[in-house]
């Protein structure tokens, strides 16, 4: 599914070149539940945004779905990130003025799916994450955790090959937290491949494997035992 | 692509900012009432001077007596021009671009008229029959000045319908003897000619019976020329012309400035119509430059609204916003704004001229001051054009937002 061959990335800030990535090299195959560790400045935000293709890579091979992933045209890169990949961030960003059955239904909007067909679809997704009597309600009228399983709704309705998660459970009690991971394994068990990235271990350690990484390089990849799993 | 949920966005966008896009809207609803007032009043002063030149004059060239202000050939200036009925002839047959001629005589003594035991003081006109189609003279009952009255002397009169109204409120006017000053005429029509406050307060007579009657021989006062299809340069040519033969049948000096006043309505009029096309330029000026200050205004809202909305612009782009649509988003924000605002100020532009228009007086400066159709589609097509320009740079600078953007907490 994701196929990244020495991936390098330098930022350039005035006289310094900073390296925050040296070589990345790293398989994930469909299916997988793959959280992302590491310390500030280790580089996990980077590599993210390169595999949600947001940001360009200087060298190497980043294979997605079997498409290069290189020098892309904003529109090129638009239709796969909509096709192809699902987004989650820390601070959910859902749309403030539309309900959150319009906020799941944005990514067929774009894809130019009608209305009513899009709201149908909508409220399957919002009752799979169980927010279904919620669909009317604004952002603001919900909790932390509703919010983010509105984004995981919205993220899945494209039905994309992979979920990206940025820090999900970043601005979340550890009893939110724990539900939203639950929603993630269930969406796993459905076959979907999900990449987390968090600096949380128990949140890590709830995944399949966990990919660590130290000052641009993966520093270790640890298989997590399917015990912890078993809640 | 314009769709329903742009519309709401739009909506919801000017509801959080009422304050910032009332003021916005208020300055370009202001521009385009502007320009609508501007225009307005700017036709209106066209009607005005075009219905000065409609009934009569626009094609016409006249001449009247005067003083000379040069010695001559050993006459000495001074001396008073008399110009004759055989002018008329000569100059008639001078060019064939000359449609019309007539000659009027201004009688020298004060005239007072009278119909029973009314008395009252009227300008008495002395013309030809001709005359009537050279000053579009409008008749109401009974006929004009003919050719028999002038050949024959007759002391017939044709008067205007204000002065039918004060000598015979309650009579049929016609053929009944009014006294010009104690002479009887007889009334053979009424006219109206309400194209100034003069026209339709005297008396036509025939020129060669008051030639007789005040003992003037063949001598004119006015010599009333008009041509067809000409230009203003042709006719300024046979103006000068007409000066010159003119010169030579009563010796003075052609470059006499005064002598024989020489009035050319085709150049009066081409004046006045350059008069107006500079005041359209002016108000048209005027008008931009206020909406152009509008369109700043919206620009200026749209950038900040892109600017609050940047992260929100990212994750659109995240989840696969194609930049055109946000460019379109951002766009029909811009276009809506700028043309409800505009039609907000056109509506009270054109509603104030028609107040306006409604209730001046009867002024002949000043007419139906409207902004016509084509006036409403040239300020939609701005207004448009305006919102689009508006919403370039804010469209532009969003478009520009990397998606990347919204994973930045701050």
């Amino acid at each position: 599914m994701i196929h990244l061959k020495n991936i390098l990335k330098t930022y350039t800030t005035g006289q310094n070149k900073l390296h925050v990535l040296k070589g990345i090299n790293l398989d994930i195959d469909k299916g997988e539940f793959v959280s992302i560790m590491g310390s500030s400045g280790s580089g996990k935000s980077t590599l993210l945004n390169i595999l949600g293709i947001l940001d360009n890579y200087d060298e190497g091979e980043y294979l997605l779905n079997n498409i290069l992933v290189k020098g892309l045209s904003e529109r090129k890169a638009t239709q796969y990130r909509n096709e192809l990949i699902g987004f989650v961030f820390q601070q959910f960003n859902l749309i403030s003025y539309k309900n959150a059955l319009e906020n799941v239904a944005l990514p067929l909007f774009y894809q130019g799916v009608s209305r009513k067909k899009r709201n149908i679809k909508a409220m399957e997704y919002l009752d799979m994450v169980g927010l279904k009597p919620w669909a009317e309600h604004m952002p603001n009228e919900m909790s932390g955790g509703q919010k983010q399983r509105v984004a995981i709704a919205r993220s899945l309705i494209a039905q994309p090959k992979i979920i990206l998660a940025d820090e999900p459970t970043g601005a979340l009690d550890s009893t939110t937290s724990l539900e939203i991971m639950d929603i993630f394994k269930r969406v796993n068990d459905e076959g979907i491949t999900l990449l987390i990235v968090t600096h949380e271990h128990d949140i890590a350690d709830l995944t399949k494997k966990k990919i660590v990484l130290k000052d641009g390089l993966i520093d270790e990849i640890v298989v997590n035992s399917p015990k912890i799993l078993i809640d | 692509m314009f769709s329903f949920e742009i519309f709401q966005e739009i909506l919801i966008s000017i509801r959080q900012n009422k304050l910032r896009s009332f003021l916005t809207c208020f300055s370009v609803a202001w521009g385009i009432f502007m320009l609508i007032v501007l225009l307005g009043s700017g036709n209106g002063l066209q009607n005005g001077m075009s219905s000065s030149f409609k009934d009569a004059l626009t094609n016409s060239i006249w001449m009247s007596s005067e003083i000379t202000s040069l010695d001559y050939n050993g006459i000495k200036k001074g001396r008073k021009i008399d110009l004759k009925n055989e002018d008329q002839a000569a100059i008639k047959q001078m060019s064939n671009q000359i449609e019309l001629s007539s000659t009027r005589y201004t009688i020298p003594v004060s005239t007072t008229i009278s119909y029973k035991e009314k008395y009252g003081s009227y300008e008495v006109r002395t013309v030809m029959p001709v005359y009537r189609e050279i000053e579009l003279i409008k008749m109401m009952e009974g006929r004009f000045l003919n050719d028999r009255d002038q050949a024959e002397f007759r002391k017939s009169g044709v008067i205007s319908t204000e002065i039918r109204d004060y000598y015979f409120p309650k009579e049929n006017p016609i053929g009944k003897y009014i006294k010009i000053n104690n002479i009887a005429f007889q009334v053979v029509g009424v006219f109206e000619d309400k194209d100034n406050w003069d026209n339709n307060r005297c008396i036509y007579i025939p020129i060669s019976t008051a030639q007789q009657i005040f003992s003037a021989g063949h001598n004119v006062s006015l010599l009333a020329v008009t041509l067809k299809d000409v230009t203003v340069d042709q006719s300024k040519d046979i103006a000068i012309k007409a000066k010159e033969l003119l010169a030579k049948r009563h010796s003075f000096d052609p470059k006499d400035p005064r002598a024989v006043n020489v009035n050319n309505n085709f150049e009066n009029m081409d004046r006045s119509l350059s008069i107006i096309r500079a005041i359209n330029i002016f108000v048209w000026f005027i008008g931009i430059g206020t909406i152009i200050a509008g369109i700043v205004g919206i620009s200026n809202i749209m950038l900040i609204s892109v600017k609050e909305r940047t992260q929100e612009i990212g994750v659109r782009k995240a989840l696969g916003a194609k930049p055109w649509s946000i460019i379109s988003m951002v766009l029909q924000e811009s276009i809506f704004l700028t043309t409800m605002a505009g039609y907000i100020g056109l509506v009270f532009g054109v509603g104030l001229l028609e107040i306006v228009s409604k209730n001046i007086p009867v002024n002949k400066a000043f007419i139906n001051p409207s902004a016509d159709i084509g006036v409403a589609i040239w300020a939609t097509i701005v207004l448009i054009v305006a919102g689009a320009i508006a919403g370039f740079f804010p469209a532009r600078q969003a478009a520009m937002i990397k998606p990347i953007e919204a994973l930045r907490y701050e």
